[in-house]
């Protein structure tokens, strides 16, 4: 598989939001204006693009059967993958904190806009997703995980602000009372859903 | 939220199933729901619901891992320094999910390989993060045992709705079991196909939407004002 292959991929086809839901409780609360929206899916693409390098080189060379062998031949059937939840969400858990205080410092304006949304990164499911996935469908370079990782905060991004800018717009729309809100929402990331559906099946 | 979040702690004279203990569980499941009103936990909600089978497993996998660990926490409520909290939950939310996931896998083992990563991403599971924060921190141990099973309850009864007609009308069967019938197929000489859009991703999101919608017709104060 190639890195373009990889990326179109994650973004079109495997859209973390359209085809696996990750991340829905940020995309529908912070989904209200296009400004919040772009911020929330930059932070997702850096999180995503920093996490799953790190949890790719850790599920490679300590958790995976085997994956130790490099400390000895003592080692070469030590299977550490139970802990993989418990390591890989530590390792977002600390990254976001990093994420968070590097925001603060530089860019207040986009702390006060992002809020409490900013620690719930952590748990953002596309972000622990990512790593699942990763380990999932057992990339074989760190170059390729991460190329995967871009491309699903990519496309994570997109989702969010398309459905920003709409829901901007809907502001003007007579939508029956009781749909006001999350239920246009979620029928609208639907129709998106299968709108992207159109991409399936094309490889690069 | 806010109801459950200012209700105080029962006092020990308190019987177990007092009226502010049964509103803890009758709460989350119309007026309070975690999915349709509170908005939490709909990553996994809305992926594992082609089956009516796999909807009841992962409520009983987040009902487990909501109520134990809304224990572990309420019980470790004042040991936990405020600001690493949110790492303390979500180590003990990783280590409850890594044991249903190996008891998945152990007796469940279909199960569990479609459910597959979703498991583990019960861990980011807002409802989890969300019941653990606002609730089991200032509350104690058998409020937030009740405060979990309520939450995880008002999140099975969706789940299982959503599936229900999923698996009904994408599969044309319930639980695994044939509801309509083989001779009603096209290919056996009938005049039936199955809506193949209900087995895929973005039907569930229309269908919660329509949940949503049926719900706020009903029950008029959940309606946004915005």
């Amino acid at each position: 598989m190639n890195l373009v292959n990889i990326f179109v991929k994650a973004i079109f086809i495997d859209n973390m939001i359209f085809a696996y839901f990750l991340g829905m409780c940020s995309y529908l609360a912070v989904s209200k204006t296009v400004k919040t929206a772009v911020g929330l899916g930059a932070a997702v693409i850096f999180v995503l693009g920093v996490t799953v390098p790190v949890n790719y080189l850790l599920e490679n060379y300590v958790l995976k059967q085997g994956a130790l062998s490099w400390l000895g031949a003592g080692f070469a059937d030590v299977d550490l993958s139970f802990l993989a939840f418990i390591m890989f969400i530590a390792v977002v858990a600390a990254i976001v904190q990093l994420v968070e205080m590097i925001v603060e410092k530089f860019a207040p304006a986009l702390y006060g806009a992002l809020g409490i949304f900013l620690p719930l990164i952590a748990v953002n499911c596309s972000i622990l997703g990512g790593a699942l996935f990763m380990q999932e469908r057992q990339y074989s370079t760190v170059a390729e995980a991460t190329t995967f990782a871009v491309g699903s905060g990519v496309g994570w991004f997109l989702a969010i602000v398309a459905i920003a800018a709409i829901r901007e717009k809907l502001r003007y729309s007579d939508i029956p009372k009781p749909l006001r809100g999350l239920g246009i929402t979620f029928i609208l990331t639907g129709l998106m859903g299968i709108a992207f559906m159109a991409f399936m099946g094309i490889k690069i | 939220m806010s109801t459950a979040t200012a209700a105080p702690a029962a006092k020990p004279a308190e019987g177990l199933f007092s009226k502010k203990n049964r509103k803890l569980i009758t709460d989350p499941l119309n007026d309070n729901n975690p999915i349709t009103v509170q908005v939490l936990g709909i990553c996994s909600a809305l992926a594992i619901t082609v089956k009516v089978q796999n909807a009841m497993v992962m409520s009983l996998s987040v009902l487990a891992v909501v109520v134990v660990g809304n224990m572990v926490i309420s019980a470790l409520r004042n040991l936990i320094p405020g600001r690493i909290r949110i790492i303390a939950q979500l180590v003990i939310a990783a280590g409850l999910v890594t044991l249903v996931d190996i008891v998945l896998k152990a007796y469940v083992y279909d199960v569990s390989k479609q459910v597959g990563v979703y498991v583990g991403l019960i861990i980011t599971n807002c409802i989890l993060m969300g019941r653990y924060e606002a609730f089991a921190m200032g509350n104690k141990v058998w409020p937030s045992a009740l405060d979990g099973l309520g939450n995880s309850l008002g999140y099975a009864w969706i789940l299982v709705v959503v599936a229900f007609f999923r698996e009904l009308f994408g599969n044309g069967s319930l639980m695994g079991m044939r509801i309509i019938p083989e001779s009603f197929y096209a290919a056996n000489g009938g005049a039936y196909f199955n809506n193949n859009m209900m087995i895929l991703p973005p039907m569930a999101l229309v269908l919660v939407g329509i949940i949503i919608w049926i719900q706020r017709a009903r029950n008029t104060k959940l309606i946004e004002q915005a």
